[in-house]
């Protein structure tokens, strides 16, 4: 599978362990850039007067010069990301069998993702386990302040990468760790696109909004917000300064999606954040949540 | 721009099933609402099929147009987008084609 877009072969996924230090490159993914053709294997020129007739179908060991004349149609019907979605499923496979909630937190950069998994994870502390994949094009900035919160994290540098594939996910997961009967928060590359596209095998998708962008945002970029069950309508302490209309807003995310739910939360201020950690706690399979009372 | 990436997929997908054999022309269903531009493949696809079995394939490119069924009243109607509402008022709609990204064929030589 490929872990780049828009990018060269040596786009340099890297994973840093924050418990370790260990930085390890991911690019062990098979490119499947195939040798060049010789076009060695088994010609049979005709150049001995012998003329034949392509009315018929050919034998397929039987190979001829004329390139592109007489070809032999292959049914595929192959699907695109295949791959990418055969590992996202191990990956939820892996969740499952071990009791956690992954959530894959999308938005676009600077909605204050890592502030409000920051919050989350302080707030909730003394109740459910809660540990983080970090993705980022480069720097461990944000895997640092998660670490600060004293959870577990691993970072993710998708180097020119856009978005975390499910491959790099199962990559994170050995060297996270993650103990049973708990939340694996995936803070995906800030990117409102191509997240869209890539099952990592998460419970969910959870997009998260800042009131600083526009209102329009959920039908400008209708995949990630139809692809998304819930959504986070941050930075509410802001509103009194800006013209957001939260309404349409809201309007705007249920014309793409009428089940998504939205919580207008202030990670600063923590404003609202009790009606997103209720829906958390409401989520997490049944015996994390009795594990998290003892 | 994530459709170099998806053309590297589409490339690798191919000449794992065509071997040795050269590729004469690959035939991709792409979807209207699938959030994937067949122009953009179309540019990738030359420099991604260097040195592979494509390398002097046609890409054929069916554009699938965005339809959807009414969860609430089970009309069809067109989707210019991958959301919309239906004459009855209702927004749940269920897409039922234009989200394909599928290699449907390959012709090799």
């Amino acid at each position: 599978m490929c872990t780049t877009c828009g990018c060269s072969d040596d786009a340099r996924a890297k994973l840093t362990n924050m418990e370790t230090g260990d930085v390890v490159l991911m690019d062990e993914h098979s490119h499947h850039h195939h040798h060049e053709h010789n076009h060695s294997h088994d010609h049979h020129h005709h150049d001995d007067g012998h003329t034949h007739s392509h009315a018929h179908d050919h034998p397929h060991d039987h190979a001829h010069t004329h390139a592109g004349m007489h070809g032999t149609a292959i049914s595929l019907e192959a699907d695109i990301l295949a791959k990418n979605d055969k590992l996202a499923e191990r990956n939820r496979g892996w969740f499952e069998g071990r009791n956690i909630l992954a959530l894959n937190l999308v938005s676009s950069p600077g909605s204050g993702k890592t502030t409000l998994l920051e919050r989350t994870i302080r707030d909730l502390s003394s109740d459910i386990p809660i540990n983080v994949i970090e993705g980022d094009q480069e720097t461990v900035n944000d895997a640092q302040r998660i670490k600060d919160t004293g959870c577990r994290v691993v970072q993710i540098n998708t180097g020119t990468g856009c978005h975390l594939e499910a491959d790099m996910l199962a990559r994170g997961l050995k060297d996270l760790q993650p103990p049973l009967n708990s939340v694996v928060m995936i803070e995906n590359v800030g990117n409102l696109v191509c997240p869209a596209l890539f099952d990592l095998g998460e419970h969910c998708k959870v997009a998260i909004l800042s009131v600083t962008e526009g209102e329009d945002k959920p039908v400008k970029y209708p995949h990630m917000f139809s692809a998304a069950k819930v959504m986070l309508l941050n930075k509410a302490d802001l509103l009194p300064h800006l013209d957001f209309n939260v309404d349409q807003c809201i309007d705007y995310a249920r014309q793409v999606n009428p089940d998504i739910a939205v919580f207008i939360v202030s990670a600063k201020t923590g404003e609202g954040m009790t009606e997103w950690y209720d829906w958390l706690r409401t989520n997490i399979p049944a015996t994390s949540k009795e594990e998290a009372i003892v | 721009m994530h459709e170099l990436g998806i053309t590297r997929n589409i490339v690798a997908i191919v000449s794992e099933n065509a071997g040795d054999r050269p590729v004469s022309r690959i035939t991709l269903d792409i979807g209207k609402l699938s959030a994937i531009m067949p122009d953009a493949i179309r540019f990738c696809f030359d420099i991604c099929s260097k040195n592979t079995p494509l390398e002097n394939a046609r890409l054929e490119i069916n554009e699938i147009p965005g339809q959807g069924r009414c969860d609430i009243c089970g009309n069809t109607i067109e989707l210019e987008q991958p959301f919309g509402q239906c004459e009855c008022g209702s927004r749940r709609i269920t897409c039922i084609a234009g989200d394909e990204m599928k290699i449907r064929e390959m012709e090799v030589i």
